[in-house]
């Protein structure tokens, strides 16, 4: 038994020290030995195959290869052409209006429609993939094909959850740790120069371990744009990885609420080496004080870029939400940047009504890997005579455009949020207008 | 790659629900999850409060009509089943199983559909629709967009066309007998993609 027990401990530090030297020193260090590449290739020609087979498969269904999330079909016809076909059956009546007992069909049918499916909330539901990725948890309608693709699916469940999944959380325990105790090393250091170069040193290699803890392959693109000292950068969110994917390529000051627990201790350990920017829970209610400290972390020059998500809230990486617009209005150059998740290796978007943190994390360290691109969009400025609102817009459209998102109207708070009356009024003034026609033109205004 | 019903097991009665509205497994699936979505606290219920979350309910002129017919006279809140129930007639009848003489009518029938439709109008559920209950109807779907003597002389039309035993409300049979040309199964049915 004792045999045993040597064994496994001498196999845990051999294990240990491979994981090291071939992990995390490399990724530390910023260069890279090529096993991660390797293991990109393997993936992505076992994809390829994966998606060959199922297509060969389904050759003899018809299959509709629509990437859309959609339960039900959606009449496109417009208020008056649906109103119209319903008055067909019988002659406009000369006084009394234009009303008959049937409108109300059409405006149920598009109410039940809108209960059972809705633009915005399909937003923040997981993106359906066109081809299986031989994941369980993106197994939605996808049937029994070849004993090879089952077995493959099955190797692949046992390499990602006893092979990777270990390993994944090994180097982002490694991560952290390394975070909190270096960055708080870093934090007694008396204020010299050194400190700075220190500080960013440390953040970033830890982000990179925790990088690596992800089998995240990141694409940078247009890196002269990269966001200055004494600016803001906005992004559109996914999921709390973004900042991982972002503090791999540069320093960002942090805008957040205190959180306790485990997150608590990390943002104190943060905060000792370089300025954040965490707000008590009271304070954040109060506009005037939030606008505040952000200008004055933005005006000094020495502080880092502020790091932002405007969303406010995480969405499925298909869209770009609005965005709010409290950090467009503090007068500071916007360096936007998109970024886009490849939904073949990984679902990256973090569900907060159906997952916890901690689950989520898992599902992460379970997936094939995660692999985006990062776009630095050029610095922009609110011009003369330009609403923060409108500035916001502006923004948001130059990240929906450079990410290959769609650009949305809508709110990212309209998960759980009611609705203003004025766009009922719309919809009121377009139906009285059908029913009563000219005579209610001198009413409405 | 289990099969389907395994996870049809964590919503009560699946069987009974297929078979009683004629929706697909994989389709009582998907309105379970969007169910599920709906219901914020996971009461296993939905209550008003949570279909107005919904954006395009809530600019609807007769939204509010349709949130309550979810909702049982007297009761707060809907389970599943009666959320399942209540989509069910809104299904095409194009999709209909063929089924014996012994059961019930299917929730999709014309007449459901017109039922439904109805009872938007017939608050009280009295089994007409009286005058007062037409102005209300038109007063939600065009509010002030239109003079009251517009709204009355609006009413008092649609009440001549339908009525036909001049008791100066509408009744069912009425209602359905102004209906005769409309294409029911069209204007009242969604599409489910399958």
């Amino acid at each position: 038994m004792e045999d045993f027990w040597a064994f496994a401990l001498w196999a845990l530090r051999i294990w240990l020290y491979l994981v090291i030297s071939l992990i995390m020193i490399p990724a530390m260090f910023g260069f890279s030995l090529g096993i991660s590449e390797t293991y990109m290739t393997i993936l992505v020609k076992t994809l390829e195959w994966a998606t060959l087979k199922i297509q060969k498969g389904y050759a003899d269904e018809q299959l509709e290869a629509s990437a859309s999330n959609g339960l039900i079909q959606r009449e496109d016809g417009s208020m008056e052409k649906e109103l119209e076909e319903l008055r067909r059956s019988r002659p406009k009546p000369p006084v009394g209006g234009d009303f008959t007992l049937s409108d109300c069909f059409y405006f149920t049918r598009r109410g039940i429609e809108s209960i059972v499916e809705d633009e915005v909330t399909q937003r923040f539901t997981s993106e359906e993939l066109v081809s299986w990725n031989l994941l369980t948890r993106s197994h939605k309608d996808f049937q029994y094909i070849s004993l090879k693709l089952t077995l493959v699916y099955g190797l692949g469940i046992f390499v990602r959850y006893c092979i990777l999944a270990p390993l994944r959380i090994t180097l982002a325990c490694i991560g952290l740790t390394w975070l909190v105790i270096g960055t708080s090393a870093v934090g007694l250091l008396p204020n010299w120069r050194m400190k700075f170069w220190l500080s960013e040193l440390v953040h970033v290699m830890c982000y990179r371990i925790c990088a690596r803890g992800l089998s995240a392959t990141i694409h940078y693109h247009n890196r002269e744009n990269k966001p200055q000292k004494g600016g803001i950068c906005v992004a559109n969110h996914t999921s709390p990885i973004d900042v991982v994917i972002l503090c791999n390529d540069g320093c960002y000051a942090m805008v957040g609420q205190v959180h306790g627990g485990l997150m608590g201790v990390l943002q104190r350990a943060m905060v000792r080496s370089c300025p954040h920017v965490w707000f008590e829970r009271a304070e954040m209610r109060d506009r005037h004080l939030v606008t505040k400290r952000l200008q004055d972390h933005v005006n000094d020059k020495t502080k880092l870029p502020i790091l932002i998500f405007p969303e406010g809230t995480c969405v499925n990486n298909t869209s770009v939400m609005m965005f709010k617009k409290g950090s467009f209005e503090i007068g500071a150059t916007i360096y936007p940047v998109a970024i886009k998740y490849d939904p073949k290796f990984g679902d990256a978007f973090w569900n907060s009504s159906k997952y916890s943190m901690v689950s989520y994390l898992l599902r992460m360290m379970t997936s094939w890997a995660l692999v985006c691109n990062v776009w630095y969009l050029p610095a922009m400025h609110q011009q003369e005579g330009e609403d923060a609102v409108h500035f916001a817009n502006r923004v948001k459209s130059a990240i929906a455009h450079q990410g290959g998102l769609v650009d949305l109207q809508w709110d990212g708070g309209l998960k759980r949020a009611k609705v203003k009356e004025s766009f009922k009024e719309e919809q009121q003034k377009q139906y009285s207008s059908m029913v009563v026609g000219e005579d209610s033109s001198s009413n409405s205004d | 790659m289990g099969s389907k019903s395994s996870s049809l097991n964590k919503i009560p009665n699946a069987q009974e629900l297929m078979q009683e509205t004629g929706f697909s497994a994989a389709h009582i699936l998907r309105l379970y999850e969007r169910f599920e979505f709906l219901d914020v606290d996971q009461m296993g219920e939905l209550r008003p409060e949570d279909f107005g979350a919904i954006r395009e309910l809530s600019m609807n002129p007769i939204g509010d009509r349709i949130i309550s017919a979810f909702f049982s006279p007297g009761k707060e809140t809907v389970d599943f089943a009666s959320f399942v129930r209540i989509l069910a007639h809104f299904r095409s009848t194009e999709t209909n199983r063929t089924r014996d003489g012994a059961q019930p009518e299917p929730a999709n029938s014309r007449t459901r559909k017109l039922k439904f439709a109805f009872q938007l109008y017939d608050q009280d559920r009295d089994g007409k629709i009286s005058r007062e209950e037409l102005l209300q109807v038109l007063r939600t779907m065009m509010e002030m967009q239109v003079t009251e003597e517009q709204l009355q002389s609006i009413a008092e039309r649609a009440i001549q066309e339908a009525d036909l035993d001049q008791d100066d409300a509408i009744s069912f049979d009425e209602f359905r007998k102004s209906m005769e040309k409309v294409d029911i199964d069209h204007k009242m049915s969604i599409r489910f993609l399958s």
